[in-house]
């Protein structure tokens, strides 16, 4: 039997009912998002189930949507089923002011770098998180550079004389 | 002898029975800026912490500025060994998202560099495990014929390590008679030091006994962990995107996909191999299948994302617009949302690229395989020997760039 996102829609909504939101399917992906406190619940019977079996985590990171008031933060998780070849996505929207949502640690061990490189970036603390600190910035860094507040440099910008790099002065690039 | 002396040593000096020891981050042995602080009991470990972060360099951070074509260049310096396979991930993932349909010819172009840098990766590889035991004289026979494969590349794209090959839509020009004349003698003689290097190790009592039985996984745990690719396959896992997820044409092609059982270096060794053999049938069944198709045909018909030939651009109206279009970043991408993995050299390389319908990726994640897997190597290396941790990190295939991003 193919797992059809139909069928997992159903499964989902039977078991969740109403805590299950935002579900869409594009590019092929179903798509959908839980409350934070059930996240873990989500995936250990996403996990679980005999028929659903989505039992390995491809891809665990954050997008960072500012004008979404009270849930700034959304942790987006990528689940595989190998047998039926079957991806899903779940999302967890967190507020920014408390940026807390249970790790995932406990149900894959893949979970480990990923969430302490999406603290690193978006500062969301895993609650029960075993190691949670920086991974590939500077431990003294103090704040979360991917958040959209963090924009780059204008590549326009005239009012830097930076020769070096190619700004300013008679290059002109 | 008359006096009884006194040595007085630090507390907790004689208790404590381990020592630490840092393996990076430059040391010849890592191969890449990665540091692991290692705890030896003699030269058995302990325990070991892994740091990276060392070349870090914000591809995704940056990416959120930049158009679409410039993003490309970022991602060669993921997994440098084969950045072709991170272009062609990248194009394929923004036409998926734009909708844009490749011809057939494109689609086995694209298979023919991405097996090449398939082979380029795995050869590397295989070679430095080599390497780390002691037998260098395999990977020069490799290395040697790792720069014919740069050459086709250079012959297409002009450059050799980071490529920026192809383009969204197909490639930036046609493959000219030199490239399939490269790809000939690739084809006729690598086979030959292939051969020669299997000859070598595969059944080198030396070899074997180095690399059996170290840094091994079980297939549950791999899973666990996050493994992809070879380092998955060899611990007895069939997962392949090429088959999983077929994109740009591989269904066209007969392959196998090579399956170790125990997952230690030399399952991983013998996986890589093997893949390396069944690359070159690839590259061999999709130059035959490229024979039968139109021979100038190297692009999608998408003008709107795809760079007019400069003739037009002097000539018409509508080349020019596009153009500076494309040029200047103007080109607006279609808002949605996806996750698009391909087979890259190491693993599942994904890209999850958001696009809320402007002219730079909204948020785009790079699900770099390396990163994800290298986390097991506290667990496999433990209990080891401190020469076997090196086999087994060299076996793992870690690249810093893909590491760090």
């Amino acid at each position: 039997m193919s797992l059809t996102s139909d069928y997992i829609k159903q499964r989902l909504t039977e078991k969740f009912g109403e805590s299950i939101s935002q579900v869409e399917e594009s590019f092929g992906t179903l798509s959908f998002a839980a409350p934070k406190d059930l996240n873990l619940k989500v995936m250990q019977f996403l996990y679980d189930d005999e028929e659903l079996q989505f039992r390995f985590l491809t891809d665990l990171t954050a997008v960072h949507y500012p004008e979404r008031k009270g849930e700034e933060l959304a942790v987006v998780y990528h689940l595989y089923n190998f047998r039926e070849r079957v991806r899903l996505r779940l999302k967890v929207y967190t507020s920014v002011e408390s940026p807390k949502v249970f790790t995932a640690t406990k149900l894959y061990e893949s979970a480990n770098w990923m969430e302490r490189e999406t603290y690193d970036f978006f500062g969301v603390e895993f609650v029960g998180h075993p190691n949670l600190k920086r991974i590939l910035n500077v431990d003294e860094m103090t704040y979360f550079p991917m958040r959209k507040e963090f924009p780059l440099e204008d590549q326009s910008r005239v009012d830097k004389d930076d020769e070096m790099f190619g700004r300013g002065g008679h290059i002109g690039i | 002898m008359s006096e009884q002396q006194h040595i007085t040593l630090p507390e907790g000096s004689i208790e404590r029975q381990t020592q630490t020891l840092n393996l990076g981050p430059t040391h010849p042995a890592t191969h890449g800026v990665f540091q692991n602080i290692l705890e030896i009991d003699g030269e058995r470990i302990v325990s070991s912490e892994s740091t990276v972060g060392y070349i870090h360099r914000a591809f995704e951070k940056i990416a959120e500025r930049r158009p679409y074509y410039q993003i490309t260049p970022l991602t060669d310096r993921l997994n440098y060994c084969s950045s072709p396979i991170n272009n062609m991930g990248w194009h394929l993932t923004v036409e998926k998202l734009l909708g844009v349909k490749t011809p057939k010819r494109v689609d086995y172009m694209r298979v023919i560099i991405m097996e090449l840098a398939r082979i380029t990766d795995h050869l590397i590889c295989n070679g430095v495990v080599g390497v780390d035991t002691g037998a260098f004289t395999g990977f020069l026979y490799l290395m040697k014929h790792r720069e014919v494969a740069y050459e086709v590349y250079e012959e297409i794209c002009g450059s050799r390590l980071t490529t920026n090959i192809g383009r969204v839509g197909g490639f930036e020009r046609n493959f000219t008679p030199a490239v399939f004349e490269k790809l000939e003698k690739f084809l006729k003689e690598f086979p030959v030091a292939l051969k020669e290097f299997e000859s070598l190790m595969t059944r080198n009592r030396i070899f074997m006994e180095r690399t059996q039985g170290v840094g091994a996984i079980s297939a549950e745990r791999a899973l666990n962990y996050g493994f992809t690719g070879p380092n998955l396959r060899a611990a007895g896992v069939d997962y392949d995107v090429r088959v999983a997820q077929p994109y740009s044409s591989y269904e066209d092609f007969e392959f196998t996909i090579p399956v170790g059982t125990t997952g230690d270096c030399y399952d991983r060794f013998l996986v890589r191999n093997a893949e390396m053999w069944e690359s070159l049938s690839i590259i061999r069944q999709a130059l035959d299948k490229m024979k039968t198709l139109p021979s100038d045909v190297w692009h999608a018909d998408v003008p709107a994302y795809y760079l007019p030939a400069k003739s037009d651009v002097y000539t018409k109206m509508e080349a020019l617009i596009y153009h500076f279009k494309i040029i200047m970043g103007e080109s607006d991408i279609l808002p949605g949302e996806l996750y698009n993995p391909v087979e890259g050299a190491n693993g599942e390389l994904g890209f999850y690229l958001i696009s809320d319908g402007g002219r730079s990726p909204y948020r785009l994640h790079f699900r770099r395989p390396c990163f994800i897997y290298y986390q097991a190597y506290a667990e496999l290396v433990k209990g080891a020997m401190l020469s076997d941790a090196i086999i087994c990190m060299s076996s793992l295939n870690l690249i810093a760039g893909e590491l760090d991003a």
